[in-house]
């Protein structure tokens, strides 16, 4: 009976800790730096440079210089302005697939878990569905049959496909707390399920559904990069995938351009290695035990 | 004041709801002002499952359970929000009842936010320290603390707190002290006892015998779903009828028997049959005594 209670128990009164460790953690707070640093750039950006990153504008493949910070492609285009444009388009994609999967991954999760039953079994199966879905064969499916390809497009495909495993987790989770008296207790005061969800449930979750934002994001991003970098990627846009994608195209390697895909592809590692570091961080902040004394 | 009329209660289970697990058979109770009801028997016999359905936790699957006359059955939200400001509930396991990452004065708050949100904060602050008086807390020990920095006898009278905030008539206390230890089990027996004074009725769901003794007017005594006994106390303990009521109170430990001395000698009962049919009906066998006992 009295299994179960310890866990929990252990989690009181560390909101404002977890904060103090969360600063203190130099793997949050590095990782943190960079995602953040790189989000800036892609931001603003954009704004000191040309509104449009296919522009020819210059020499033909010259090397990083003054005048061309990154250098150009091999058909004059500056690199840098095409990587700030893919940085920002690289973000916007992690935000609304990550954002998007973790929303339906949530409801999907939640209602299963908490309302039980029928529906529990019916969720269930559709999460599994989508699980074992081949999802790389549907979205290049998908992808290809769409003419003129966005950001925002590829953005939510992928949202569309990498919720399940936010949804398994969840209702794992909710299963266990509905069961909780104190659920019990907040329906005798009238509350209903949303609302119980929302301030009973979610609240003893928080570390995890941090995580899981974190963790949705970086994979949106690496998974658009690999759509783009099989020429999948937007149509209308400049993205760090479709940099590579290019520069391999023009066979930027035998050509020694490596200014044209060194930029796009240590971007998309740092940014995807820098949330994953922040997640191991905040893991340890979470998890006492894991902590370095 | 809360009657429960022919209480059925079948579970689903299995893939799909495949199955079934009739859990409650055909209970039929009520419970006046100022009296305890005691429900005993043993695991899986269904009492936690009544107390439940009397919450509206959990649907009934047949049967109908009234207040005051009302049928509450499949009521819709509001009404079953109004219902709750009349019956409340305190369970057994304390720490399972407040939620670890919140101070445990929320559970009061909560009933403020849903039942009371017009209450001035003064006067509803002296209301929340007159009923923490009202069952032996000290507000300034209990206030502003986290649930694992309390006693579970102080997280289990904080509950009957929340529950005295409403006015209600009716409570249903399961297993409410069977995580305490004896001295504090005495303590928050004695403020059930004062709840009736107050003209509350109170569904007692125990296995402890001699607790359902201590404290209530009438027993019901339950097995496999259905109830087997019920009548005042005195008469159900001091006159068992039924095979089964006979047995619970043989094995009751007592103080001054040891393990070694002679065994009691058990009668043999029924084996659980078919959980669909109505089980055997009751008869009365005395005055406000009645038993599921042939004639
Ligand atoms: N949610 C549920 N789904 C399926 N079966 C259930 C559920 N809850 C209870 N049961 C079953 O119903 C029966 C009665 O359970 P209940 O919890 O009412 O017993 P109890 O008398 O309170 O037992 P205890 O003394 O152990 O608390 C048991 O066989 C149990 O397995
Ligand atoms: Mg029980």
């Amino acid at each position: 009976m009295t299994a179960g209670i310890t866990p929990d128990a252990e989690v009181i009164g560390e909101r404002g800790e977890h904060l103090y460790f969360a600063l203190r953690n130099p793997k949050v707070v590095i990782g943190l730096t960079v995602v953040t640093a790189l989000l800036l750039l892609g931001v603003f950006g954009p704004f000191f440079v040309s509104a449009d990153p296919n522009e020819y504008i210059g020499p033909k493949s010259t090397a990083p210089s003054g005048e061309y910070w990154l250098g150009t492609t091999y058909f004059g285009q500056d690199v840098f302005a095409q990587f700030v444009h893919g940085l920002r388009s690289s973000y916007v994609v992690g935000g609304l697939g990550g954002g998007i999967a973790f929303v339906i991954g949530l409801s999907v999760g939640f209602t299963a878990g908490y309302r039980g039953g029928i529906v529990d079994e019916l969720l269930n199966m559709l999460t599994n569905v989508v699980l074992v879905l081949p999802a790389l064969a549907v979205l290049i499916v998908i992808s290809s049959y769409l003419e003129v390809r966005g950001v925002i497009a590829q953005g939510i495909i992928i949202g569309l496909f990498s919720w399940p495993w936010v949804a398994r987790a969840v209702r794992a989770q909710s299963l266990t707390l509905r069961n909780r008296d104190y659920v019990d207790l907040a329906r005798l005061t009238g509350k209903r399920a949303p609302q119980i969800i929302l301030k009973e449930i979610m609240p003893n979750m928080a570390s995890y559904l941090l995580m899981t934002v974190i963790l949705l994001f970086g994979g949106a991003i690496l998974f658009a990069a690999m759509l783009d970098f099989i020429g999948l990627g937007p149509t209308d846009a400049v993205s760090l995938g479709t940099m590579m994608q290019q520069s391999m195209a023009w066979s930027s390697l035998h050509l020694g351009l490596w200014w044209w895909f060194v930029p796009p592809g240590m971007a998309i590692t740092a940014i995807v290695g820098s949330l994953y570091i922040t997640n191991v961080g905040l893991d340890e902040v979470f998890n006492p035990k894991l902590r370095e004394m | 004041m809360l009657e429960l009329e022919n209480v059925w209660k079948s579970y689903r289970v299995g893939a799909l709801g495949s199955k079934r697990l009739t859990a409650v058979r055909d209970v039929s109770f009520a419970i006046a002002p100022g009296e305890v009801l005691s429900v005993v028997g043993e695991s899986g016999s269904g009492k936690t499952t009544i107390g439940k359905m009397v919450l509206q936790l959990i649907s009934v699957t047949n049967g109908s359970i009234r207040l005051n006359g009302e049928d509450i059955t499949a009521a819709r939200h509001s009404r079953r929000k109004a219902y709750y400001r009349r019956v409340q509930g305190v369970f057994q396991d304390p720490f399972s009842s407040y939620n670890p990452i919140f101070k445990a004065d929320r559970v009061l708050e909560t009933v403020r936010e849903s039942f009371f949100p017009e209450s001035k904060r003064s006067e509803w602050d002296g209301k929340v320290e007159r009923t923490l008086l009202s069952v032996g807390l000290d507000p300034g020990a209990v206030l502003r603390k986290y649930p694992h920095q309390l006693s579970g006898g102080q997280l289990q009278r904080m509950l009957i707190a929340r529950a005295l905030l409403l006015d209600i008539e009716v409570l249903v206390a399961d297993e409410i002290i069977s995580m305490l230890d004896a001295s504090t089990r005495i303590d928050v027996l004695n403020l059930l006892g004062g709840l009736k004074q107050r003209g509350l009725g109170v569904l007692f769901i125990t296995h402890d015998l001699s607790l359902a003794n201590y404290i209530s007017e009438r027993v019901i005594i339950m097995r496999h779903g259905a109830v087997v006994e019920m009548g005042a106390t005195g008469k159900v303990f001091g006159d068992p009828r039924h095979p089964y009521s006979r047995n619970l109170l043989a094995s009751v430990p007592q103080l001054h028997r040891k393990w070694s001395d002679a065994p009691t000698e058990l009668e043999a009962l029924e084996p659980d049959g078919d959980r669909d049919i109505a089980p055997p009906p009751l008869r009365e066998v005395d005055e406000d005594h009645w038993a599921a006992i042939g004639p």
